[in-house]
């Protein structure tokens, strides 16, 4: 649906060329949520402004549903900006208007009429949840709720995308969660298409299907959330995959369990989708002669399904372990070794 | 008792002196308004970086702003005099003192404008812009609503110092109050005309300062 191709931008500053974006292409579904992620100044906001052309590519196309959005003339390109939607960090509200006007006002820039406005901003309230709020001013909001209003003012025109630029940052983590859901809500029941952008994976895992790791302009590593998180191939993914279990990737904490000991072994088991919810552990231990000392894990939820690792050690008999490690390895569950570095 | 204590004061001269005072104040603080808010937007939107970032006109504006600013207000008058002659067809009274009161306060205002736009959050007018916004939307919608409370307190500054500019042209025969009090109390030595003028002056100052503070505290929302 979006596809953007080798799209750079370059600020020449003084006596250098910064690429914040750098010969970026990707392709975005429909209806999916895309996330990109990546440290400050990675050059991730600079690149969803680009989307919409608030900053002006340097090189590099666009394309918005076969239609070249790098190409458009001025009044083309604002015509197309009222069907694509944005949200702000920090909100970013007119706070002369209240929550109704801020609604609007996308409305009166596209010359929309008062009653069908009246209509329309009615029904975005009570999507985001902010009925009784209409006429309260951005001031006398929480940060959650001013969001709220940001989302209803983004979706007030049908947009086709929805550009989220770092939209729970500024939030704490309840209110991160509430934002979320409602975005998720937005995408299953609009059928929109969500690009968004942040330096927090606990972002992408809980709502992204897809996620692009950004660095120093370029995109390094892309595909579906669950795969890149069991799976991450470049170093500063794996540094965002640890953001969210710091124990899982820290062999430090293991080094005294794992000895030359040959009735016992550290293993370390990989559980996606399905598997993750099934009682393996105690169908070990009651099968084998066996004990399964469970030293560390976790299981995160994406929007593609769960996925989980633990660690345990296995206590008994060399072939036991082995027939063990076999039954979990069949049961569709990846089972990897793990030594002394 | 009053009679007592100011021999001199006609009370008809005052109030038609008070009438002329807030005659060429209230005028001069609309024109003030207009023409300011067209210099501040013109000076904020062809600033770097902005709407219409320009250098050239950018400078031009700023020098022409920054030149009346540094002509003392009793020079200005005197330099306007052929001007006045030309628009008002007359150099005395009331009527004649307008356009130096509004081109010497015009370009105060405008720098008070100025600064007004530039604490408008360029993410509101990004957000704006992300919505499609037209140039004059953003102008009129955003800019202008955003920043009314300092616009309105910036006005209610320049008011004030425009009643003292008043009296200042009341010297060379604008009427007003402050012609009532050089002519007919310090000239003929009748102190208590100066008084009674100076009480009548700082009540409207009193009065202007009020208004201006009620409005901005009603329109400011933030």
């Amino acid at each position: 649906m979006i596809s953007i191709k080798k799209l750079s931008k370059h600020f020449q500053m003084k006596d250098q060329t910064v690429h914040a974006v750098d010969d970026v292409s990707l392709e975005i579904e429909k209806g999916e949520i895309f996330g990109v992620i990546g440290y400050s100044g990675a050059g991730k906001s600079t690149f969803v402004r680009l989307l919409n052309r608030l900053e002006e590519p340097t090189s590099g196309e666009i394309t918005l549903d076969q239609q070249s959005l790098t190409q458009l003339g001025k009044n083309d390109l604002r015509k197309k900006r009222q069907k694509i939607g944005m949200i702000f960090q920090h909100f970013n509200l007119l706070w002369s208007r209240t929550v109704y006007e801020n609604i609007a006002f996308p409305l009166e820039i596209a010359g929309l009429d008062k009653q069908s406005s009246k209509e329309k901003v009615d029904e975005l309230i009570e999507l985001v949840g902010l009925k009784g709020r209409e006429n309260s001013y951005p001031s006398q909001l929480s940060g959650g709720q001013k969001q709220r209003v940001g989302i209803a003012r983004a979706l007030a025109n049908d947009p086709e995308v929805l550009l989220c630029d770092e939209a729970t940052s500024a939030l704490d983590p309840e209110t991160t969660d509430d934002i979320l859901d409602l975005l998720v809500s937005i995408n299953k029941k609009l059928k929109l298409t969500i690009i968004l952008i942040t330096h927090e994976m606990h972002v992408i895992q809980k709502i992204c299907h897809r996620v692009a790791v950004m660095e120093q302009g370029k995109v390094v590593e892309v595909g579906d959330v669950l795969e890149v998180f069991i799976n991450p191939k470049e170093k500063t993914t794996k540094r965002f995959v640890q953001q969210l279990s710091p124990l899982e990737h820290d062999p430090e904490r293991l080094k005294d369990f794992i000895t030359e000991d040959e009735s016992k072994e550290v293993v370390k088991l990989h559980f996606v989708g399905g598997t993750a919810r099934r009682s393996l552990i105690s169908e070990v231990a009651k099968q084998f002669d066996v004990y399964v000392n469970i030293l560390q894990g976790s299981i995160s939820q994406t929007q593609e399904g769960s996925y989980g690792t633990l660690f345990v050690e296995l206590d008994g008999e060399r072939k036991v372990i082995e027939a063990s490690m076999n039954y979990i390895r069949n049961s569709g569950v990846e089972v990897e070794v793990v030594t002394n570095a | 008792m009053l009679e007592e204590l100011f021999p001199n004061v006609i009370m008809e001269n005052l109030w038609t002196a008070t009438y002329e005072t807030l005659y060429m104040t209230v005028i001069s603080v609309i024109g003030t308004f207009i023409l300011g808010i067209i210099l501040g937007l013109l000076l904020y939107l062809t600033d770097r970086g902005n709407l219409w970032s320009n250098r050239v006109i950018n400078g031009i504006t700023a020098t022409v702003v920054n030149v009346f600013r540094a002509i003392p207000f009793i020079i200005l008058i005197l330099l306007l005099i052929p001007f006045t002659d030309f628009l008002m067809d007359t150099i005395r009274g009331p009527k004649a003192a307008l356009p130096a009161l509004i081109i010497g306060s015009a370009p105060f205002y405008a720098r008070l404008v100025e600064i007004a736009l530039k604490e408008v959050d360029k993410g509101v007018i990004e957000a704006a812009k992300s919505m499609g916004a037209k140039t004059h939307t953003i102008i009129f919608k955003v800019l202008l609503q955003e920043s009314k409370p300092a616009l309105v307190g910036g006005l209610t500054v320049t008011a004030i110092a425009l009643i003292g500019y008043t009296a200042i042209a009341g010297v060379i025969g604008a009427g007003g109050l402050g012609d009532l009090a050089y002519m007919h109390g310090f000239q003929r030595r009748n102190n208590d005309v100066v008084f009674a003028c100076t009480v009548f002056i700082v009540a409207i100052v009193f009065i202007f300062q009020w208004a201006g503070d009620f409005v901005s505290k009603r329109i400011d929302k933030r």
